[in-house]
């Protein structure tokens, strides 16, 4: 297949930050409204105005950095990329070149067990561009568009990775990761069907053992992690396949056709932007002390890769499980809640990741949106762990605690679940059931352990779900020898 | 009556009304403006409405302030809402702003009265008033001369006494310069003193609004309304608002005075007449010693440059989309955008628009840019080195007399050479003020005093002793009709 050919892949991640304002002015960033109403002078451009950096953004901009363990400067700058667009305002964008926020971090990805470490060449602050709306479905095809400026002005990172992935699971991988890293942070919603996470992706193939890079192509418009992988892996197909027929890879900008499932050819090198950057006049360098960096670094949460660890060193859950509970900041600080008063990290997987997880999804729910509070969820472990009540009855009273908000104490009350763990009151049912059940007792007695469970069910049965199964299993033991 | 308190005295004691005051003045405007050429618009309605406020306010008893019922012309490069603002271009025809630059907030909040927008030439780029859309601007000294620019408009119109006072822009001179040429006060503030939110950029890392009156004292208090931190600009500076106004008291005894040798080339009757007056300053107790700034001769290239760059990338908005001229003959988007660059931008400013593109253009930033930006930071410390010595610096305004109209305009170097005596102040940041000092051929003739970043106060003071120890102020062109 890959013909002794390595991919080489690096990728360009546009992030939407979450800050309530623009970058350079006071509009909301709100997604959707009417065309052409979040808008005011300073993102319409219009003449005279001056852009003033919402701090929130620098911020932002900062804590990614050192979420990426990337070297965040103190001295940093903003300039213009010059180019002509009707989705522009100003026809530059402000962007920053040179002296980007934060430079040479890396990120830790984990394919078939083995940890990779991918480098980060840089991430850097600029602005969204608004949208043309055109009248067919291309804009060749149209015979007039229409212009939004809603998005113009929208805080954007942009996030680059070093040329470090070589496949396409690598590159979903990252993204992956990123995008955990980042709402973790809490600077955005990384929300890909909403656009606000985007990838571009460099591509290029090389002989196996060659250390020079091949010709790269770059793919734009990358709307979805399996759009991410497909395009690269038809991008290095493609690429193995023109050099194989003795063809040379033109440096170019393509663009993913999902429909079609291939890419385009865009943009050829010859027609790339002259982009002209020069130092934004209008605003000032960004200047940071050690002090505020430090202060940024203090108020970053625990991150996704040394939770992952914790849980499985102290908690000694298995990877598998450490990564369900990762996976999503919200949950990972409900488990940490709950994993404060319970000990038993495996216990409160099984009850957070099984019936509580499916019950949620049953009534439309998700972790975040849960009315369960994490006290409630202590609770419910608290009354299983002391044998108040059984698994059986916890299963019954999870959906309770969903659909009715009530702690699981006083449902196990007011429907009267407490556990039977009284030999004296089990007793009685104990025997009806032997002599209810003669086979079975026989099969027992001849030597068919298994038939013992069958037994246990019964009494279950008829205590209603309320006996301490492990206390039955025992009187039953007891009767029958 | 063309002086602020004098006005402001005849308002108070009801002498006469502000609306009386605002229609003599419009009417001598609406004579004189056609022989000079001085306004791309007039706003006789906004003129009495804002006087019709002021006279409320005395009839109800509330004191005014000095600038209340004080006619004003303002730049045609400085936003104001609902007022067609061209910046003396075709591509700005028929475009209406949404909003009021911060200066003119603060001038409507003193209750200033707006006759008009005056002309300049296009997007500010000139130093003759020749290169606007909308006519020449003549010097009302002598109407077959230039005002200088690129505020001609601004400079012209107080020197006709058309208004009391005006508001210029100054990227390389052009408040400065055409003062100079029409013998009115011209303060080029230090860049960060005043917001330029709502003026229209030429070159935004230069540019910085200022006020030309026929005093000091008036030029003072018009800096001081203006001046002052604007959250809305990241670039104006946050420091304590000064009262240069009440620095205008001060004697200069002992006053070190630098004369840059460099400055001093060119006609020798322009030089004669600053050497009289730099008599003038040691008669008056100020120790004038000659000094030099090594590197001016950068200056002007340093100055074309990083201009002409800024000004590249801050006009590429004009493109016929969103406002003002479209080229509607064109059937596709890009062909409309550049088609209107084309047919709506005049000749100087597609030549600076050309070279500021290339001097950015990748493969040609080293060499042109980024050694510009060197060359500001030397020029600087010029600056620093003369001001451990000086604390001030003075120099003629320009290396000529106002030269006749036509005389230049087909000449780009000597247009340009003329700037020679303004351009470095404002790579440089500092304040810069001009006032006429003696006239030669019965032409004015304009001496700039310049200071460390922040030195407003003493500029003015400086300047107010001067002015109080002479009296070119006192006259005025033939063409002008208040008094
Ligand atoms: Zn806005």
């Amino acid at each position: 297949m890959n013909k002794g050919y390595e991919a080489v892949i690096g990728l360009e991640v546009h992030v939407e930050l979450k800050t309530k304002t623009k970058i350079f002015c006071s509009c909301t960033t709100e997604f959707g409204g009417s065309p052409n109403t979040h808008v005011c002078p300073v993102c319409l451009g219009l003449p005279g105005v001056l852009p003033v950096i919402n701090e929130k953004v620098v911020e932002f901009g900062v804590r990614t950095g050192l979420a990426l363990n990337a070297k965040v400067p103190n001295y940093s700058k903003f300039d213009r990329k010059n180019y002509y667009y009707p989705d522009l305002t100003k026809n530059f964008q402000t962007s920053q070149f040179d002296l980007p926020i934060c430079e040479h971090g890396f990120l830790d990805i984990e394919v078939d067990g083995i940890v990779k470490r991918i480098g980060i060449t840089r991430a850097h602050m600029e602005e969204d561009a608004g949208k043309l709306v055109h009248s067919g479905k291309t804009i060749s095809s149209s015979y007039s568009s229409n212009v939004d400026y809603n998005r113009v002005g929208v805080p954007l990172l942009e996030i680059v990775s070093d040329p470090d992935l070589r496949s396409s699971e690598e590159a979903k991988e990252y993204v992956d990761s990123l995008r955990r890293i980042l709402t973790y942070i809490d600077i955005s919603d990384c929300k890909m069907e909403e656009g606000s996470i985007r990838a571009d992706a460099n591509v290029s193939v090389r002989k196996i053992g060659a250390s020079e890079f091949g010709i790269r192509t770059e793919t734009k418009n990358l709307n979805s992690l399996k759009a991410l992988q497909k395009a690269i892996e038809y991008e290095i197909e493609r690429q193995i396949e023109v050099l194989e027929d003795g063809g040379v890879i033109e440096q170019e900008t393509r663009t993913w056709d999902d429909e079609q499932g291939i890419t385009l050819a865009m943009r050829s090198k010859a027609d790339a932007h002259d982009y002209r950057y020069f130092p934004e006049p209008d605003l000032p360098p960004i200047i940071l002390s050690d002090e505020y960096i430090e202060e940024v670094r203090a108020s970053l949460p625990e991150l996704p890769e040394s939770r992952k660890k914790r849980l499985i060193e102290a908690d000694g859950l298995s990877d598998y499980d450490a990564n369900l509970i990762i996976a999503d900041r919200h949950l990972a600080d409900y488990y940490d809640q709950v994993r404060k008063e319970i000990s038993d990290g495996k216990l409160i997987v099984n009850y957070l990741m099984g019936d509580y997880y499916r019950e949620l999804g049953e009534a439309g729910l998700s972790f975040v949106t849960s009315p369960v509070k994490p006290e409630a969820f202590i609770e419910l472990l608290q009354l299983i762990l002391d044998k108040t009540i059984s698994g059986k009855i916890a299963k019954e009273i999870i959906p309770i605690m969903i659909k009715e908000v009530k702690s699981p104490k006083s449902i196990v009350e007011e429907k009267g679940l407490v556990q039977i763990s009284d030999s004296s009151e089990l007793e009685g049912m104990i025997l009806e059931v032997i002599s209810n059940n003669p086979k079975a007792v026989e099969d027992y007695r001849a030597g068919k352990g298994n038939s013992i469970g069958f037994l246990v069910g019964q009494v279950m049965k008829a205590s209603k779900g309320k006996a301490n199964p492990a206390l039955v299993n025992e009187l039953l033991k007891k009767h029958l020898c | 009556m063309s002086k602020i308190r004098e006005i402001n005295t005849k308002l108070n004691s009801k002498e006469i009304s502000a609306v009386e005051l605002t229609t003599i003045y419009l009417d001598n405007l609406e004579k004189t403006s056609s022989i000079i050429g001085s306004y791309i618009s007039t706003t006789k309605k906004e003129a009495l409405a804002k006087a019709k406020m002021v006279d409320a306010q005395i009839a109800k008893g509330e004191e005014i302030g000095l600038l209340a019922g004080v006619p004003m012309g303002i730049k045609d490069n400085i936003s104001t809402t609902g007022i067609e603002t061209t910046c003396g271009s075709k591509i700005l025809a028929g475009y209406k702003p949404i909003y009021n630059a911060t200066v003119v907030e603060r001038l409507y909040a003193a209750g200033g009265i707006i006759l008009g927008k005056c002309n300049m030439d296009e997007f500010a780029m000139g130093s003759s008033n020749e290169n606007s859309a909308y006519g020449i601007v003549k010097n009302p000294w002598d109407l077959t001369r230039v005002p200088g620019g690129s505020s001609g408009g601004s400079a012209a119109t107080v020197a006709a006494r058309e208004v009391v006072f005006s508001l210029g822009s100054d990227t390389g001179g052009s408040i400065r310069q055409p003062a100079g040429f029409c013998g009115v006060v011209g303060m080029k503030p230090t860049y960060g003193r005043v917001s330029r939110y709502g003026l229209i950029a030429y070159a935004s890392s230069l540019d910085q609004i200022g006020p030309m009156a026929n005093s000091v004292e008036d030029c003072a208090i018009v800096h001081d309304i203006i001046s002052g931190y604007d959250r809305l600009d990241s670039t104006s500076a946050n420091m304590k608002a000064t009262s240069t106004l009440a620095a205008l008291t001060k004697d200069i005894k002992g006053l070190k005075i630098g004369i840059p040798k460099e400055y001093f080339q060119g006609d020798e009757k322009v030089l004669a007449t600053i050497r009289k007056a730099l008599a003038k300053y040691e008669e008056l107790g100020a120790i004038v010693e000659e000094t030099s700034l090594p590197n001016t001769e950068y200056a002007l290239a340093a100055y074309y440059i990083i201009a002409s760059a800024e000004a590249s990338s801050n006009l590429a908005r004009f493109d016929g989309v969103r406002y003002g001229a479209r080229d509607g003959s064109k059937k596709d988007v890009t062909e409309m955008m550049s088609g209107t660059r084309d047919k709506f931008f005049g000749q100087e400013v597609k030549k600076r628009i050309m070279i500021g593109t290339y001097a950015l253009s990748s493969g040609y930033y080293d060499a042109y840019y980024l050694k510009a930006l060197k060359a500001r930071t030397i020029l600087k410390r010029d600056f620093d080195q003369a001001f451990a010595k000086y604390d001030v610096l003075i120099t003629p305004i320009a290396p000529t007399l106002p030269f006749k109209l036509g005389e230049n305009i087909k000449d780009s170097i000597t247009m340009y050479l003329g700037d020679i005596c303004t351009v470095t102040i404002n790579l440089v940041g500092i304040p810069g003020i001009t006032i006429p000092c003696g006239f030669a051929d019965g032409l004015p003739v304009g001496m700039q005093i310049l200071g460390k970043p922040f030195s407003e106060e003493l500029l003015f003071n400086v300047a107010h002793s001067f002015e109080q120890n002479t009296n070119y102020n006192s006259f005025k062109p033939e063409v002008a009709i208040n008094e």
